[in-house]
C-alpha cells in the first residue's frame, strides 16, 4: 500500500482535529478552548471535503464554524469569571483525571472497533448530485424526521428563552 | 486537480499572504521604543477599571440560540430550493409547514422579549 | 478581447507543458499565478478604493477630499499605505498575544477565500464549484469568530464590547441574507454561481426578485459592518471597536479585508441579480468589473447619507421586519412558480 496524496491530506487533517481537540481538553483558558473547538470543527470540514462531500463540508463550517462557535464563545461570556486564566482547571482530583482519561480511550476503542467491524460498501456507478439527492430523501422517504427537526428547532428555543428568562429574573 | 483540493491548495496559499505582509511590515517598521505607559489599553486617557474580561448579558447569547435555529433551518432549505421545480406542489407543502413551525418559534421569541435589545 | 485572460492562461499551461512539466504541474503553477493575480490586484484595488471612498465622502460633504498628493489626490492611499508599514508594533501589555496576532491574519485570509469561486467573467472562476453560492455563505461567516479573537485578544473594553455588537449583528443579518438569495436559488435550481449568471440571459434577477434584492443589500451592508449599520465600530461612542488597539500593519491588514470583503459581496450582488458577466459589446470580465464598482459607488453613496442607527433598531430591523419578509418573500416565490407550472406557461 503506498501512501497517495490523499492518504497524506487526510492525515494531516486528522492530526490537526485530534490536535485541537486535545488542546480544547487541555487550555487552561475556556476561552481558548473555545477557539480550539472552533478549530476542531473546522478540521472535521476538512474531512468531509476529502470525502468529496463538499456540502456536507460547507455545513459543518456554516453550522459548527460560524454558529455554533458564535453561541459557544457568548455562553463562556455570560459565565465569564474574573480570573481568565484559570477559567479551565483540569479535574479537581487525581482520580477525575484518569477516569475521564481511560473513559476516553475506552470510547474511542469501542469506536474504533465499529468502524472495523462494518461491512462498508463503496458506491459504485455515478453518483447523484448530492445536494439534489439530499434533498430527495428530506422530503421523500425522510419527511417524518424532517419536520421533527423542525418541531426540535422550536422546542430548542422554546427552552432557551424560559431558561434565559430565569436567569434574567424579568 | 479535483475542486477540494483546488480549494485546498489555495487555501495554503492565501496562509502566505498575511504571514508576507506582517513580514514585510517587520522589514520597514522601526523597533518599538517600550515603555510600560505606551504598551497600557486605550481607555481614553485614564486608567482602565476594574476588569476588562467581563461579563456579558444574556441577551447576547439569546440572540446567538434563535440564529442558531434559524441557520439550521437555512441548511434544510438550500437543497429544497435547489431541488425545488423537480420535486413539485407536495414538497412545497412540506416545506410550508416546516416554515410555519419555525415561524412559531420566532413568534414566540418575539413574543417574550428575546429579540427586544436592552 | 472576450478571450484575452482565458487565452493567457492556456498559452501559459500549454508552454510550461512545453517545458517537460507534467499537466498536475503546469495546473498548479497557473493555481499560483491566478492567486497572484487575485491577491495583487485585492491589495491595488483596496488603495483605490479608499481614495474612491474619501472622494466621494467629500463630494457627498460638499468638500474636496484628498487632493494634494498627484492629480485628485490619488497617490493619498499610496503613501498612507505606506505610513502604515513603517510603524511601530504596539501590542497592550494585557492582551492575550496568540489571539491578538492571528486574528487580523485569519480575517484576511476568510475575505480572499471567497474569490474561489466568484465567476470574473465567461468561464473564469478559479474553482466552478457546484455549490458555489453556499460556499460564498458559509466561508463568509466565519469571519464573526475572527472578530471575537479580535475582541478578546486586545484586553481592552472598547474592543470586547464592539466585537460582541459586531457579531451580535453580523449574526442577525447571516439569516436574512442567507433567505433572501434562496429565491434566485428556487428559479434557477442550481447553487453554481455559473448556472445562476446563465439563468439571467434574458432577464435580470433584480426583476424578478426585487424584495429578495432589496433585503440582500441591506443585511449586506449590516454584514460588511458600513454604514449606516456600523454601530459595532462607532468612533463616537465605542473608539473603534473591535479594532482600538490595532496598529500598523495588523490594523492594516483588518482595513484590507473589510474592503477585500467589500469588493467580493458587490461582485456578489452582480452575479446573482444584476446579470453578472453578462452585458453588449465590452468583453465579460470588464462587464462584471464595471457593475462590481457601481454596486459599491451605491454602498458608499449610503454610508455617507445615511445616519447611523441605533443599536436596538439595528437587532429589530433584521429580526422583526427583514426575516419575515424574506420568508414571505420565499414563500410567494414557491407559489408563484407553482403557478406558473400549473399554467403551463
Amino acid at each position: 500500500m503506498t501512501l497517495t496524496l490523499h492518504d497524506a491530506t487526510f492525515a494531516l487533517l486528522a492530526l490537526l482535529t485530534l490536535g485541537a481537540a486535545l488542546g480544547v481538553v487541555l487550555a487552561r483558558n475556556i476561552v481558548h478552548s473555545a477557539f480550539l473547538l472552533v478549530l476542531t470543527f473546522l478540521g472535521v470540514a476538512g474531512l468531509f471535503l476529502t470525502l468529496d462531500a463538499g456540502f456536507l463540508g460547507l455545513v459543518q463550517v456554516l453550522v459548527y464554524g460560524g454558529a455554533i462557535s458564535v453561541l459557544v464563545v457568548f455562553a463562556v461570556m455570560l459565565l465569564m469569571s474574573e480570573q481568565a486564566g484559570q477559567t479551565n482547571p483540569p479535574g479537581a482530583s487525581r482520580f477525575t483525571r484518569w477516569a475521564g482519561g481511560v473513559g476516553a480511550v475506552a470510547l474511542a476503542l469501542a469506536l474504533g472497533a465499529a468502524v472495523c467491524t462494518t461491512a462498508w460498501e463503496p458506491g459504485s456507478g455515478p453518483r447523484p448530485e448530492a445536494v439534489a439527492e439530499l434533498a430527495r430523501l428530506m422530503l421523500g422517504d425522510y419527511v417524518v424526521p424532517f419536520e421533527a427537526a423542525a418541531v426540535l428547532l422550536l422546542l430548542a428555543v422554546v427552552g432557551a428563552i424560559i431558561l434565559a428568562k430565569g436567569e434574567d429574573g424579568r | 486537480m479535483s475542486d477540494q483540493a483546488t480549494i485546498g491548495i489555495f487555501l495554503l496559499l492565501t496562509l502566505a499572504f498575511p504571514a508576507g505582509a506582517m513580514a514585510a511590515a517587520w522589514l520597514f517598521r522601526p523597533a518599538p521604543i517600550q515603555s510600560a505607559e505606551k504598551r497600557t489599553p486605550y481607555e481614553c486617557g485614564v486608567d482602565t477599571r476594574g476588569p476588562s474580561w467581563m461579563r456579558f448579558r444574556v441577551n447576547y447569547f439569546l440572540y446567538a440560540l434563535v440564529f442558531l435555529a434559524f441557520d439550521v433551518e437555512t441548511i434544510f432549505l438550500y437543497p429544497w430550493a435547489v431541488r425545488f421545480q423537480a420535486l413539485g406542489l407536495f414538497a412545497f407543502v412540506e416545506m410550508l409547514v416546516f416554515i410555519a413551525i419555525l415561524a412559531l418559534g420566532l413568534w414566540y421569541a418575539w413574543k417574550e422579549g428575546a429579540l427586544q435589545w436592552y | 478581447m472576450e478571450e484575452l485572460i482565458l487565452d493567457i492562461g492556456r498559452w501559459l499551461v500549454s508552454g510550461l507543458q512545453g517545458l517537460g512539466l507534467s499537466a498536475a504541474w503546469a495546473d498548479l503553477v497557473l493555481l499560483l499565478v491566478q492567486w497572484g493575480c487575485i491577491v495583487g490586484i485585492v491589495t491595488a484595488n483596496v488603495i483605490v478604493l479608499i481614495w474612491l471612498e474619501r472622494k466621494v465622502s467629500g463630494f457627498i460633504q460638499q468638500r474636496l477630499g484628498p487632493n494634494r498628493l498627484g492629480p485628485y489626490g490619488v497617490f493619498q492611499t499610496v503613501a498612507d499605505a505606506m505610513k502604515l508599514m513603517t510603524k511601530e508594533d504596539i501590542i497592550p501589555s494585557g492582551a492575550d498575544r496568540t489571539l491578538f496576532v492571528l486574528a487580523p491574519m485569519l480575517f484576511i485570509i476568510v475575505a480572499v477565500m471567497l474569490y474561489v469561486v466568484l465567476p470574473m467573467g465567461r468561464d473564469m472562476a478559479i474553482v466552478d464549484l457546484n455549490v458555489g453560492l453556499f460556499y460564498f455563505i458559509s466561508v463568509g461567516s466565519l469571519s464573526t469568530i475572527c472578530l471575537l479573537m479580535a475582541g478578546w485578544g486586545s484586553h481592552n473594553k472598547w474592543s470586547l464590547l464592539g466585537a460582541m455588537r459586531s457579531v451580535a449583528q453580523m449574526v442577525s443579518y447571516e439569516i436574512p441574507l442567507a433567505f433572501s438569495l434562496l429565491g434566485v436559488v428556487m428559479i434557477v435550481g442550481s447553487l453554481n454561481l455559473g448556472d445562476i449568471v446563465a439563468a439571467q440571459q434574458r432577464v435580470w434577477f433584480v426583476l424578478l426578485q426585487p424584495v429578495a434584492f432589496v433585503v440582500f443589500f441591506v443585511a449586506a451592508t449590516a454584514e460588511l459592518n458600513r454604514g449606516p449599520f456600523d454601530m459595532p465600530e462607532a468612533e463616537q461612542e465605542l473608539t473603534a471597536g473591535a479594532f482600538t488597539e490595532y496598529t500598523g500593519m495588523r490594523w492594516a491588514l483588518f482595513f484590507l479585508a473589510e474592503y477585500t470583503n467589500l469588493v467580493a459581496v458587490s461582485a456578489l450582488a452582480s452575479t446573482l441579480f444584476l446579470g453578472g458577466w453578462q452585458g453588449p459589446l465590452l468583453p465579460s470580465w470588464l462587464w462584471i468589473i464595471v457593475k462590481t464598482y457601481l454596486v459599491m459607488l451605491v454602498f458608499m453613496w449610503l454610508r455617507w447619507t445615511f445616519p447611523r442607527i441605533r443599536m436596538d433598531h439595528l437587532m429589530s430591523l433584521s429580526w422583526k421586519v427583514l426575516i419575515p419578509v424574506s420568508l414571505a418573500n420565499i414563500v410567494v416565490t414557491g407559489a408563484g412558480l407553482e403557478l406558473f407550472r400549473a399554467m403551463g406557461w
